[in-house]
């Protein structure tokens, strides 16, 4: 990595001076700030609430205590993650700032790690709060996981950033005509990866479905960890193996989308 | 002369869009520390061909080499010796002067990030507003922070579309004057698409008119006027737009 020659590799002064962008744009608006804690805490504090009242009426649910706060919290890594990515790069996009940012001498791939660090910035200014609130709350300390939190979080936010990389690639192509994606695109994850419940639960078909996506096997790991007490690796590695696949995929499309802007104009008309 | 002698050369570039022909196969070549008009209706085909200097197009045929870099195939090449300023394109408004202008000062590779901001707020007399919103600017404002941001990194090549847009005309003139002075002292070479002929004549030494995506004239401001037999370079624009050179000839 260069630090600061426009001309060879990737340069860190570059991506830094992105990120610091990004930063003045967060903390210039409180109510964005408040945004990313609010809607992560009326969650956790919802499923909680039913978790403790679930817990009373049936044996299963007290030996699985946690499971659904767990989930909720897991979740928001990978939804808020996408978000996070996603909005950064929107911020861009509302203010017409794209064709400035491709007209300098920032490369895509700054531009993408720079949206990375922001998604982890913005997840951690939301999930911090939430997750000492589920301690204050419910008793529920997501960091009591360990290990497993760590291996959970990489493979979360791989795939957050993976459908962040592909949905910003949309949206370069085809403007802020796309945009409905960014909100709304993860929320297909929600059903088939089995946030809140078993894979057995879906029918034969959709099985083979979700075990194609990567968040399957982390939400099972967070099963087994919290019901059974034992940490699936194997489940770690095979979600890290295709979310590699998904990265991959997601910043291969990316490229394509950018050429394809390139080609069709479509980065002097980023509205509408 | 050298192919180093050129800053920008284009050959028979063409842009087609699925809508039609932007840019229909125009050849051009700009001398190191020229400052050449671009002229044009709307639709002409003057913002795809910056874009395409740029690299933010890339043609359907032909070639653009700026700086001896075949865009946009090698644009990390020059794209930190190059800049460019239009009204069309904005900063982040929620970002103060001085934030947006430090973030590009870095993604150029500007040593004295600083004292750089201070001098260009000096000259383009920004000092007052360069801790404000840039999104509470006047248009005007916006426009000389806009030409601050083109002018941080020093570049050899200077693109401008539109560049004295909203400004009142003292402002205007002396940011011609500015323009004029820095051409000069950094020999760099500046393309300005502008409407405003009289800008145009003050300022570029030649002049482009584009029609339809076609170069329909190439010259001095001089020889255009004995051309067309006109007194201004409005009424040669107005001459080429109309088709009146042709329909004169025809006669």
């Amino acid at each position: 990595m260069s630090a600061r020659n426009p001309e060879s590799g990737i340069s860190v002064y570059r991506i830094a001076a992105m990120v610091e962008r990004y930063w003045y744009l967060l903390r210039s608006s409180w109510p964005r700030l408040l945004e990313i804690v609010y809607w992560p805490a009326v969650q956790m504090l919802m499923w909680g609430f039913l978790q403790l009242y679930v817990a009373q009426a049936d044996s299963f649910f007290a030996r699985a205590g946690g499971t659904f706060i767990g989930a909720v919290l897991l979740w928001d890594i990978l939804f808020r993650g996408q978000l996070g990515f996603s909005v950064s790069f929107l911020e861009e996009m509302w203010s017409r700032n794209l064709a400035n940012l491709m007209m300098s001498p920032l490369k895509p791939v700054e531009f993408i790690v720079a949206l990375m660090v922001m998604s982890v910035v913005r997840l951690l200014i939301g999930m911090i709060p939430v997750s000492l609130l589920a301690i204050a709350f419910f008793g529920f300390n997501l960091y009591g996981l360990g290990l497993a939190l760590a291996a959970f979080f990489a493979n979360l936010i791989l795939t957050s950033w993976a459908v962040g990389i592909f949905v910003s690639g949309l949206i370069i192509r085809n403007g802020l005509g796309a945009e409905n994606l960014a909100w709304t695109i993860m929320f297909i994850l929600l059903p088939l990866t089995c946030v809140y419940y078993p894979v057995s639960v879906l029918p034969p078909f959709l099985q083979y479905v979700a075990w194609a996506l990567p968040p399957t096997y982390v939400f099972e790991g967070m099963r087994a960890l919290l019901i059974e007490h034992v940490f699936r690796a194997d489940l770690m590695v095979q979600a890290f193996a295709l979310n590699i696949v998904f990265f991959t995929a997601g910043a291969l499309a990316f490229m394509q989308l950018l050429n394809s802007a390139r080609r069709h104009g479509s980065l002097l008309q980023t509205g509408e | 002369m050298t192919d180093t002698s050129f800053a920008i050369v284009a050959d028979r570039l063409v842009k087609v869009y699925q809508s039609g022909t932007a840019v229909a196969g125009i050849s051009f070549a700009l001398p190191v520390g020229s400052i050449t008009g671009l002229l044009g209706g709307n639709g002409a085909g003057k913002t795809t061909t910056i874009a395409m200097i740029m690299g933010l197009v890339t043609p359907t045929s032909g070639t653009i080499r700026v700086l001896e870099a075949e865009m946009p195939r090698q644009r990390y090449r020059v794209l930190h010796r190059m800049n460019f300023e239009s009204p069309y394109v904005e900063m982040p408004m929620r970002l103060t002067v001085r934030q947006n202008l430090t973030v590009f000062a870095r993604l150029y590779g500007v040593d004295h990030i600083a004292a750089r901001i201070g001098e260009l707020a000096a000259e383009l007399d920004l000092g007052e507003f360069l801790d404000r919103p840039t999104g509470k600017l006047s248009a005007g404002q916006k426009t000389r922070v806009a030409l601050a941001k083109a002018l941080l990194n020093r570049p050899e090549v200077l693109l401008l579309d539109e560049p004295t847009a909203s400004l009142d005309p003292d402002t205007a003139d002396w940011v011609r004057g500015h323009l004029e002075r820095y051409r000069v002292e950094r020999r760099a070479t500046v393309l300005l698409a502008s409407h405003n002929m009289a800008e145009v004549e003050r300022l570029c030494e030649r002049v482009i008119i584009m029609k339809q995506g076609r170069i329909e004239d190439d010259d001095t401001p001089a020889a255009l006027l004995a051309r067309y037999g006109r007194e201004t370079l409005e009424e040669v624009f107005l001459d080429v737009a109309r088709g009146r050179q042709n329909l004169e000839a025809a006669q």
